[in-house]
């Protein structure tokens, strides 16, 4: 099986609308050991200009997620999962995500480049709020390990 | 803020165990078994079992939020995952971060990170590019 080059350039459907929670965003900061209070206490992030707890600057990995199991479930893609490892990660901010935010995101496959017998997939994901506006690009490179 | 390129804003470590991995796994959803079973993991040929790269990245972003005294002053973050991180059953793993100024850019520089675990690099390019406290 390999990658199936045509996939470079594919835009996908906009996933459904992901709710941030105020206690998913504590949990995943205790996960990452984010101890600051802006990402626990509404009061300590509302003293800092925003209208609730921000999420670590990581947590977008979250809505993320959701576009990448579009990407590996795309019937043509021929992306054999158990042969996939997380070759680098970006997140480029417009604003933090804060809880409260309802986010959308829309996944584009920017490259396919084959190295050897591996396959690297950069996919964009553009992450944007309930107005449209956008708040996180995530960018992740899959390298697809070939057959030995 | 007085900063010069070179000098280092933060240094911290974070002891991982399984239970980290296991807490990560559920506020994440990555599931993925290679993080919390041995007989998975050597299945599929790996040393044991791995963090997971986001783990590594997002808990080696923090001494930098904290220098900044707020999360939403991270503007941009990158990382290249090099080489995993390996978790013993009984003692865990123990991930350093070291945070240099690389570049300053009026309100803004680009963080630079160093993180090991066991004396190896474990993340390759990890850049944070903030805006700084006024």
């Amino acid at each position: 099986m390999t990658v199936n080059p045509e996939l470079q350039g594919r835009v996908f459907p906009p996933t459904e609308p992901y709710l941030v929670g105020r206690e998913k965003v504590r949990e995943f900061s205790r996960a990452v050991f984010a101890t600051n209070p802006i990402n626990h206490d509404p009061e300590a992030a509302r003293a800092a200009g925003y209208t609730d707890i921000v999420a670590p600057p990581t947590f977008a990995v979250v809505v993320q997620e959701l576009t990448l199991a579009q990407l590996l479930s795309e019937p043509d893609a021929g992306i054999d999962f158990s042969r996939v490892v997380h070759g680098d990660q970006r997140f480029t901010f417009t604003r933090p995500i804060v809880a409260g935010d309802e986010l959308t995101a829309t996944l584009k496959v920017a490259s396919i480049k084959t190295l050897g017998g591996n396959a690297m997939i950069t996919a964009e994901s553009s992450i944007v709020d309930a107005d449209g506006a956008h708040v996180v690009t995530a960018i992740s490179t899959l390298v697809v390990r070939g057959e030995e | 803020m007085s900063l010069e390129v070179g000098e280092i804003v933060a240094e911290e470590s974070f002891p991982l165990t399984r239970d980290s991995l296991v807490r990560y796994a559920g506020a994440s959803g990555d599931f993925n078994p290679i993080h919390y079973r041995d007989d998975v993991a050597r299945n599929v040929g790996l040393p044991g079992v791995l963090a997971h790269g986001m783990l590594t990245m997002g808990a080696a972003v923090q001494p930098v939020v904290d220098w900044l005294g707020d999360p939403g002053k991270v503007l941009d973050y990158q990382v290249r995952f090099t080489r995993p991180v390996v978790v013993d059953p009984e003692i865990g793993a123990v991930i350093t971060v070291t945070a240099k100024i690389g570049q300053i850019d009026g309100d803004q520089a680009r963080v630079d990170l160093t993180v090991t675990s066991s004396e190896q690099t474990v993340l390759g390019k990890a850049q944070v590019r903030v805006a700084l406290p006024q």
